[in-house]
């Protein structure tokens, strides 16, 4: 067995300090160290996108990071968007084009949105389809998730 | 499905990376971007005692231009790659290339030095560093060295690095004046790995070839095809010309079989690739003779 380390990192605006074993997935960390369990652990082995989160601000598998590496780092997760009560305008868009059946791939798909929406001009229907590529749905609704990021794309000036 | 137990170890400098890579005597894997490396510690298919993660070591995330050439430090992250703008200046083949790395969340993580030391056959960027005649340049704890790119891919998976080698930069040295470039690529889906692909440069002088480069994926490593380049060497780049070569190109090794395609469909696919993008290159070869 390997020697445990203390890290600190900050995860939706909150400070943590935890001890983790070094084989600790990013994701594993999210879900039962923290009680995060919004990111979904899919394929496990960074094929399907569904525990994508953003890392310093870029999107990335959290399947594929351990946390011992995240020391300092500024994670944002689906938890970090919107609540119930008052969605994230992408959440919004996503309601309103139905961009969910089962839900399970959502939070990856909401994550490399935002990803997207931040990083890409979007000016193209192909440029969302390409950004999507790495995040599958099971439920193949992808035509009603590529309409609620082209929607959201529209009006990204006024949610920045 | 989690991976097995490591130690950690996250050295500040090349030299105590390499130090624990040697002292380790082949039982200690590099952790880069770790876009290949942890789907193989998940599965288990490998059980390394230490992972040396090289994040933390300064000064290997760059793009630089020197005097005919341009160098990319290894930590450098795919997605820096892709939209540079010394790359799209200098080697638009290459821009082109990284929009099929994977997709968008391991072009954010994965980095050039690991994909190249992976070696993966149906990967990009050992298909620019074998076309554009590149060189690695390496460091280890007795000292460095540089592989030519033609001697750095061994086999699938399997490159020329020692067990406490580690690659430092890559060198991609500039074209010809007046060099146009192909770039072709066929797979399920944008972003998977390639089932084939091709991508060549010629370059022209007075209406005529001077020099042609063809590298393809679809064998066990990316190879480069000499007797289809000798082809255009001295051609006018007639279609004539470009078909025979692409016909060459498409019978210059043994093409894998999988469960993507059979040797045969993967030949048929090489043959068209290259077609189409050596009449890309001569487009643009002649587009910009100077």
């Amino acid at each position: 067995m390997s020697p445990n380390k203390t890290i600190h990192l900050t995860v939706n605006g909150v400070h943590y300090e935890r001890t983790v074993e070094p084989r600790l997935l990013l994701v594993d960390f999210l879900r039962d160290v923290l009680d995060l369990t919004g990111t979904h652990i899919g394929c496990e082995h960074g094929v399907c996108g569904a525990c994508t989160v953003l890392v310093d601000g870029r999107s990335m598998r959290s399947c594929l990071l351990f946390a011992i590496q995240l020391e300092g780092s500024m994670i944002e997760t689906v938890e970090s968007l919107g609540t119930v009560d008052k969605l994230h305008p992408l959440q919004e868009s996503f309601r309103e084009y139905h961009a969910l059946q089962c839900g399970f791939c959502t939070p990856g798909m909401l994550m490399t949105g935002i990803d997207l929406l931040r990083t890409k001009t979007l000016a193209t229907d192909e440029e969302i389809r390409d950004g999507l590529s790495g995040n599958l749905c099971r439920c193949t609704g992808y035509e009603h998730i590529v309409a609620a990021i082209r929607a959201t794309a529209k009006s990204r000036k006024e949610i920045t | 499905m989690k991976p097995p137990s490591f130690e950690y170890v996250a050295p500040t400098s090349l030299q105590e990376a390499s130090q624990v890579l040697a002292d380790a005597k082949g039982d200690a894997k590099i952790l880069a971007g770790g876009q290949s490396l942890v789907p193989m510690l998940n599965f288990r298919l490998l059980k390394p005692q230490i992972l040396v993660d090289i994040n933390h070591i300064p000064d290997l995330d760059f793009i630089r231009e020197h005097e005919g050439r341009i160098s990319v430090g290894a930590l450098t992250r795919h997605y820096v790659l892709e939209t540079s703008p010394i790359i799209i200046n200098r080697f638009p083949i290459i821009a082109e290339a990284m929009h099929h790395v994977a997709h968008l969340a391991i072009r954010n993580r994965g980095t050039i030095g690991g994909s190249l030391s992976h070696a993966d056959p149906a990967a990009e960027l050992p298909l620019m560093a074998i076309l554009l005649n590149a060189r690695l340049n390496t460091e280890s704890f007795s000292g460095r060295r540089t592989i030519e790119a033609k001697d750095f891919f061994v086999s699938a998976l399997t490159n020329a690095l020692e067990d406490d080698e580690i690659v430092r930069e890559i060198e991609f040295p500039y074209l010809p004046r007046s060099t146009g470039w192909g770039f072709e690529e066929f797979a399920q889906r944008r972003g998977d790995f390639a089932v084939a692909a091709a991508a060549v440069t010629v370059t022209v002088s007075n209406g005529r070839c001077t020099e042609g480069r063809i590298a393809v994926i679809g064998g066990e490593t990316v190879i480069r095809a000499p007797d289809a380049e000798a082809l255009l060497q001295g051609s006018t780049l007639d279609d004539n010309t470009l078909a025979a070569t692409a016909r060459s190109t498409a019978q210059s090794t043994q093409f894998n079989s999988d469960l993507r395609a059979t040797s045969e469909f993967r030949s048929h696919l090489v043959k068209s690739l290259t077609l189409r993008a050596l009449e890309a290159a001569k487009t643009r070869a002649l587009g910009k003779r100077s």
